[in-house]
């Protein structure tokens, strides 16, 4: 059984189809990578397994089970997490209540109205333990907004973690980091729990051959090719389409 | 930066500033006997404006069709005070109550599902329509002409309704309190936490699993509720009730209440009732004709220099962190 599968996915906006029977498998415990040049349609991919944009036709399983036509919030309280693109936090908010606020979804809190928030102290312990993990003990009490772009990207992870994801969808996770915080973004991954089978859309090559054990290539909506990172750089149609891009 | 009001990291302790409001009131009951119906005013007005604040401050829900649920306690506490033989206030209180909160259920249901503008208007075209079912069944509402003769009976069947007004203030006092007392757990709580997780970014709290939509429709009934328990409270104290407490006015009135006072903290709730009715009482009073004139004036200096209204000054001194 796979953590993650779609099977004959489709999406067309009129005449534009942006995805294309897409058949894709996501082992558990996967470090698999979703590349491909720009308007390759791996945003709509994304959106559509989690449920941000409605599928034209096919099938979406979560660890089995169907959730094509699931909303959102469901599908991520059965174990699908993930982070995006464009830094998506509590802007005015410490880091630690960033975090929290998504463990108390998971511990089904977040609805209790009557004890203060600050008094559970299992969601905050976690909380702390998780910024800990990724570096940012020091941080729980800045705002995000306040804080580094790198370190904003690394609150985002830590939101996602909160979740405790049995699949995790990292959206460019790199996307604005200056070259020389990017570094730390890596090492962090490379820590990830190993039972968790997590999907990198991603641009950075360099961050996509370190980190994937697996890459699939999305060109035009269509799966060109799927294989372990040697076989992708070797690939005469990949470097066509999308390497030849960037190494002339 | 630690001063951050509600969420995880924040100390729901109650500061010694807290008290200030209360013993502000206190001090107004014995120092002010002879504005007492004005004092008893304010103190529905700040119920009000707290229960706005609620799903504007907090949730981030702009409305301007508040008043549908001030109106319809209003209404409610009259009709049966007038019509009926219940004048038991606690009883016309939990009427009030249930048949706001039920509306607001009913609506939020509805109009919550949309955003900005259109959820604007909605709420608006609400309050217009419960407007015109007053204006047009007079025989259950007085119409236009209002509805007088509502019967309140003694509060516990102890305390009657005095000509100074006393009974009411401390009446208004009590109820206010526990109305506040509710909305600081409220506040505090995760729910609060989670309310202004909404506010700053609906699409993050959706990729936590949070059902947003539901989420809003609860706060929003619980808004409600209290909105009615304060209309009530006004058809009680004056026991008439009138056409302006429903469309667009009165929503705009509160609004305008806790935009000077200061939107998303508790005490701008207070403070700008306090501002608006004494200066709406003391302009209404010199100049008749005009004393919209320097509502509008105090509010656009209010809009244009303290953002954060009239409390988002104090932050100035107190180093930006959000003391009250």
């Amino acid at each position: 059984m796979y953590s993650l599968e779609t099977r004959k996915l489709c999406k067309s906006f009129g005449a534009l189809t942006v995805a294309d029977n897409i058949d894709f498998r996501l082992e558990p415990g996967a470090r698999h990578a979703l590349i491909g040049p720009n308007g390759a349609g791996k945003t709509t991919f994304v959106n559509m397994l989690m449920g941000a944009l409605a599928p034209s036709s096919g099938e979406i399983l979560l660890g089995g089970e169907e959730i094509t036509h699931i909303g959102q919030s469901s599908r991520v309280r059965r174990g699908l997490g993930r982070t995006f693109q464009v830094t998506t936090l509590f802007r005015s908010l410490p880091a630690l209540d960033n975090v929290a606020l998504g463990i108390a979804e998971r511990q089904r809190v977040a609805t209790r109205l009557w004890r203060p928030a600050s008094s559970y102290r299992e969601i905050i312990d976690e909380a702390r333990s998780l910024l800990a993990g990724l570096g940012l003990a020091d941080d729980a009490a800045t705002r995000v907004a306040d804080l580094p772009y790198g370190k904003q990207r690394l609150v985002e992870i830590a939101i996602a973690l909160g979740l405790k994801p049995k699949v995790l969808l990292l959206d460019e996770p790199a996307a604005g980091v200056p070259s020389h915080e990017s570094e730390i973004i890596l090492s962090n991954l490379a820590k990830l729990p190993p039972d968790i089978a997590i999907l990198i859309i991603e641009h950075d090559m360099d961050l996509v051959f370190r980190f994937a054990q697996r890459i699939t290539v999305l060109v035009q909506g269509v799966v060109l090719v799927e294989g372990p990172p040697e076989e992708i750089a070797r690939d005469e149609r990949v470097h066509q389409v999308y390497l030849g891009e960037q190494h002339g | 930066m630690s001063g951050h009001f509600s969420g995880y990291s924040a100390d729901p302790r109650i500061r010694w500033t807290e008290w200030l409001p209360w013993l502000a009131a206190l001090a107004f009951f014995f120092l002010l006997p002879g504005y007492l119906s004005l004092g008893a005013r304010i103190l529905i007005f700040i119920l009000f404006a707290l229960s706005l604040d609620l799903i504007l401050g907090y949730a981030g829900i702009v409305t301007l069709g508040h008043s549908a649920f001030f109106g319809l306690g209003a209404y409610t506490a009259g009709a049966l005070g007038a019509h009926t033989g219940l004048t038991d206030p606690f009883a016309q209180l939990a009427a009030a109550a249930a048949l706001s909160a039920l509306l607001g259920l009913a609506t939020g249901a509805v109009i919550l599902r949309t955003r900005a503008l259109t959820l604007l208007m909605l709420t608006l075209a609400i309050t217009a329509i419960l407007l015109e079912i007053a204006n047009k069944w007079t025989r259950m509402t007085g119409g236009a002409d209002g509805l007088s003769g509502v019967k309140v009976g003694e509060i516990l069947g102890l305390f009657r309704f005095d000509l100074y007004g006393k009974t009411a203030f401390l009446y208004c006092l009590v109820l206010l309190f526990i109305g506040w007392w509710v909305v600081r757990r409220i506040v505090y709580s995760p729910y609060g936490a989670m309310l202004t997780g909404i506010r700053e970014n609906a699409a993050r709290m959706h990729a936590i699993g949070a059902p947003v939509y539901w989420r809003l429709v609860l706060i929003y009934t619980i808004s409600a509720t209290m909105a009615g328990v304060a209309g009530a409270l006004l058809t009680q104290v004056n026991q008439f009730v009138g056409l302006n407490v429903l469309g667009l006015e009165p929503s705009g009135d509160i609004l305008v209440m806790l935009i000077l006072g200061g939107v998303g903290r508790l005490y701008g709730a207070f403070i700008g009732p306090v501002v608006y009715l004494v200066a709406q009482d003391y302009l209404a009073k010199q100049y008749p004709e005009y004393w919209y004139l320097g509502i509008g004036a105090l509010l656009i200096v209010v809009v244009l220099f303290a953002r954060g209204g009239i409390l988002g000054i104090l932050d100035v001194f107190t180093g930006n962190k959000k003391a009250l």
